[in-house]
């Protein structure tokens, strides 16, 4: 039988089953009070290293992250640390045949740089030579060369002395156990990339945002790139060691997407990006040496995702809460907009039929398609707000409201004339085309319509169109003839006084 | 070369049956993922489903497969749900909150299993990387035969997925090419979206049960990609990922047992040198297709400058004969002229000998009759352009030359009839060369 047993394919991403070196000793404390007292003051020699090299990789994934994120490349760091596997394994292979010690870290971590690097190249040359997409060019980066490292690892199984043992621990990463010269290493690896990241600072900031520019300003874009893709190399690899795939994978990219619903600012970014690695990291690994049975690499996770949570609901520049109120916000006014100028041709419509001014609400419900209730609701918003005042059915303006309205009105029909007389569009379509832009026209523009497009520049331009709604329901009530739409209004136009107001 | 190869139909059979249909299960909807720019989902999925198969065990209390298949089925279509949510809602790069969901899912996933690790006995190894080489051994009962149960579920998992591409074909081609369109048309983008994710999440846990992650990821893109480096219409596309699939299974499979054999060790993981022999094929349809190809482009840049290059010594030794001077036509001063390196130098003069458009007298280079011809045409196109340059375009006549030098390599004949017409069929060129006369016959 040609089969490979299945138990020959060590599990990269189990690592977290190595923290029983952890549980163990915090079995022996079985109160956790004092126990988080050690953990607090830090007496405990072994925490106190571990939770030095989260906070560490936390911090520098966070960094690194940033930028790869803006520079859409999220996953990269996934696609690295599944690169690396075939170089771990290759130098294992290349140092039993050469009679080195093969669990030799830094042999192992050179390998793993190597074809980490290959991996990065691949995938720039992919996307640059070939029309292959870059997330394409990721995955496929990924697939291929960890295949090839699982397919190698299947021959090292085979090897008479080499029991992947070794190897297998030192890819599964052991937050837990670490030891002082896997937090050295951590440091150097993280203290290296933080460096090089603020001392190219400036140079990343051009590369995220704009290449091109910083081409044309003479950067070495490909440098660049090569040196940021270079540092999540060297934190993926760390990392790997560490806290494990999937977890280093998580530090590099949740961090970093947290961080962009604070601030639109990179320098800020970087630093909540950071601040939210090293405080996951500590707090992740804390809490599985406080309790047993929590993996340090998944809680560490766990944290990340709470963050980011958090992050997403309330980030104060681009959370879902901020942007619904704001949201909410923009479409009350725009409610309240439709409202006032609703009531205004209602009004205007009644001067020119000679019937009473008075409006009720009876008068505004069929003008638009809206609901009673929201009608109702817009009503009162609108009487709270001191727009127009309300007894019983009754409306009416108040001077503010008044004010606004006509300013509405005619901003609505400045852009009905313009869509007319220079977009060709029918005088029975604009309507709807000038109910969504009124809102956002600038001064500005309604200063420049105006000239464009009438001559009395005082005048409130009457309707291009009928009010059907109004007329048609006004019909079937009363049964008058009414005048054309068109016709000339009997009632004095009202003067624009944000014109005059100027 | 003998291979002992060791192959044993009831097993390696089974085993690269079972490759087959995964890989054709995989490439089908790779195609869609590729398009999509979605390529990284299988990924995702195929991690996030940790905490599905704990809830699905700690649930069912077995390690029976339909349960599992369901818990997994479950939270992978939740992983395209919030990957989808979070970039829509939080407007995160769909990288950035694929990366949020699955690393997070698989945290929880892993919690769970160490909770109860005392009761479960999940093998993170399996779950993960899948076995194919023991999928012979796990047998069902079909119709008298025994089948692996692998191969049932996954050829289940083809069959739909073909039928899927084939009934949907119009809409997802629309939806993948122009979701506005689809939208517009009345085809529910979101709706085709989700079915896809669904198949893709199905797919990825009916595979990996029995192939492992590794391998579901390299079917779903690594072929699909390939198939896309070929061709540029869809359906030429599908049929080339299931075709790259296919060969991807086979010859990994064959590879697995005969690569490490020569080494002296038994075989290797299945899974691994499929996705390794799928690289191999990405690889060659990177350099070698027909037209994108990296190679084929080097190749016709190669062959456009050879080209010029001939156009030039021809140009050369035709002015030099014009102007009758007295330069000796040695390839040194020739190649010093030019300034091409040596090899394409020699390259170039090697084929212009074997066309006879030139031959070597007294260590001088001459034009043949054929030469001449070839010379006579260009040096005509090159002076006609000066003169259209100049009276046409307004060109400073100590400027033309270089637009003239670029143009000259692309103009026939007719071209040649016409720029003669536009600039009032002229005799001399700007410079005061005369402008020779069309050579019809080559």
């Amino acid at each position: 039988m040609s089969a490979t047993p299945a138990e020959c394919a060590p599990s990269l991403e189990s690592q977290s089953f190595a923290f029983e070196s952890l549980v163990a000793v915090s079995e022996q404390t079985t109160n956790v009070w004092s126990q988080l007292q050690r953990l607090l003051f830090l007496q405990d020699y072994n925490t106190r290293v571990v939770l030095f090299g989260a906070a560490m990789l936390g911090g520098a994934a966070g960094v690194v992250g940033v930028f790869t994120l803006l520079r859409k490349r999220a996953l990269m760091g996934d696609a690295i640390s599944h690169a690396t596997l075939p170089g771990i394994t290759i130098s294992f292979l290349a140092a039993s045949i050469w009679g080195f010690d093969e669990k030799s870290l830094p042999l192992l971590l050179v390998g793993a740089t190597v074809t980490g690097l290959l991996g990065v190249s691949t995938i720039l040359l992919l996307r640059g030579l070939t029309k292959l997409k870059e997330d394409t060019s990721l995955s496929i980066v990924l697939s291929v060369f960890f295949g090839a490292g699982i397919a190698l690892l299947g021959i090292i199984q085979q090897m008479p002395k080499g029991h992947a043992a070794g190897l297998e621990s030192f890819i599964l990463g052991k937050t837990a156990s670490m030891v002082v010269s896997d937090a050295q290493l951590i440091a150097a690896a993280s203290i290296t990339c933080l460096a090089g990241c603020s001392l190219l600072f400036k140079e990343l900031k051009l590369l995220c945002f704009d290449e091109n520019f910083a081409g044309s300003r003479g950067y070495p874009i490909v440098k660049l790139d090569l040196i940021l893709m270079a540092s999540v190399v060297v934190i993926s690899i760390v990392g790997l060691q560490a806290v494990g795939l999937i977890m280093v994978v998580a530090l590099l990219v949740t961090p970093a997407a947290s961080s962009r619903f604070w601030t639109d600012d990179l320098t800020k970014m970087t630093l909540i990006s950071a601040g939210i690695g090293m405080f996951s990291g500590v707090i992740g690994a804390a809490v599985s040496a406080l309790y047993p049975r929590l993996p340090s690499g998944a809680m560490i996770v766990l944290f990340c995702a709470t963050c980011f949570m958090i992050s997403m609901t309330l980030g104060v520049k681009r959370g879902l809460l901020v942007r619904s109120l704001r949201r909410l916000k923009i479409n009350r006014s725009i409610g309240r907009q439709h409202f006032l100028r609703t009531m205004y041709e209602v009004m205007e419509q009644k001067q020119q039929l000679g019937l009473e001014q008075s409006i009720t609400i009876n008068d505004l419900l069929p003008a638009r398609s809206w609901s009673k209730n929201r009608l109702a609701t817009i009503v009162s918003r609108s009487a709270r707000e001191e727009w127009i005042t309300r007894i019983h059915q009754e409306v009416r303006f108040t001077k503010k409201g008044r004010f606004e309205a006509e300013r509405l009105t005619r901003e609505h029909r400045l852009w009905e004339l313009f869509l007319i007389h220079h977009a060709d569009i029918a005088p029975t379509r604009v309507d709807r085309e000038a109910d969504h832009i009124e809102h956002v026209l600038e001064p500005e523009i309604v200063a420049e319509l105006e000239l464009l497009l009438i001559e009395d520049q005082r005048e409130l331009p009457q309707s291009p169109h009928g009010f059907d709604h109004w007329k048609q329901t006004d019909d079937s009530k009363n049964g008058n003839q009414k005048p054309n739409g068109n016709q000339k209004p009997s009632a004095e136009p009202p003067v624009s006084r944000a014109r005059t107001g100027k | 070369m003998t291979l002992d190869l060791n192959w044993n139909w009831m097993l390696d059979g089974w085993i690269t049956a079972v490759a087959v249909v995964c890989a054709i299960a995989c490439a089908l909807l790779g195609n869609f993922l590729v398009l999509r720019r979605m390529s990284m989902l299988g990924d995702a999925i195929t991690h996030a489903v940790l905490p599905g198969l704990a809830v699905a065990f700690l649930i069912s209390d077995s390690r029976a497969s339909l349960p599992m298949f369901i818990g997994a089925a479950i939270v992978g279509v939740l992983t395209a749900f919030f990957t989808e949510w979070i970039r829509r809602a939080g407007k995160v790069d769909e990288g950035a909150s694929m990366g949020v969901v699955f690393t997070t899912l698989f945290a929880i996933g892993l919690v769970m299993i160490v909770q109860t690790i005392d009761q479960v006995d999940l093998d993170a190894n399996c779950v993960l990387y899948g076995s194919i080489e023991l999928t012979p051994l796990d047998t069902i009962d079909v119709a008298g035969w025994q089948i692996p149960r692998a191969f049932c579920t996954l050829f289940l998992v083809m069959l739909i997925n073909l039928t899927f591409v084939i009934v949907f074909y119009k809409e997802l081609k629309v939806t993948s090419f122009d979701p506005s369109l689809a939208g517009s048309i009345g085809f529910s983008p979101a709706i085709i979206h989700y079915a896809l994710m669904v198949l893709v999440a199905i797919t990825a846990v009916a595979s990996f049960e029995s192939v492992g992650s590794v391998l579901v990821v390299a079917m779903m893109v690594v072929p699909a990609a390939t198939a896309y480096l070929l061709t540029h219409r869809l359906h030429i596309m599908i049929c080339f990922s299931i075709l790259a699939a296919i060969i991807s299974a086979v010859a990994g499979h064959v590879s697995a047992i005969a690569i490490p054999a020569s080494f002296g060790f038994r075989s290797t993981s299945t899974a691994g040198m499929m996705a390794v022999i799928s690289g191999l094929l990405l690889f060659l349809a990177a350099m070698f297709a027909p037209r994108q190809g990296i190679a084929v482009k080097l190749w016709n840049q190669l062959a456009l400058s050879w080209h010029i290059l001939g156009d030039d010594i021809v140009a050369l030794l035709y002015r030099v004969d014009e102007k009758q001077a007295n330069q000796r036509t040695e390839k040194a001063w020739i190649r010093e002229v030019l300034l091409c390196s040596p090899l394409s130098f020699t390259v170039v003069m090697t084929w212009l000998r074997i066309r006879g458009e030139i031959v070597i007298k007294t260590n001088e280079l001459v034009l043949t009759d054929q030469g001449q011809h070839r010379a006579q045409n260009l040096v005509r196109s090159h002076r006609l352009w000066e003169q259209y340059l100049l009276d046409q375009v307004g060109i400073d006549p100590s400027r033309v030359h270089p637009q003239a030098e670029q143009m000259e390599h692309y103009t026939d004949k007719k071209m040649r009839q016409q720029l003669h017409q536009v600039t009032e069929k002229p005799s001399i060129d700007p410079h005061g060369s005369p402008i020779p006369e069309e050579r019809s016959t080559k």
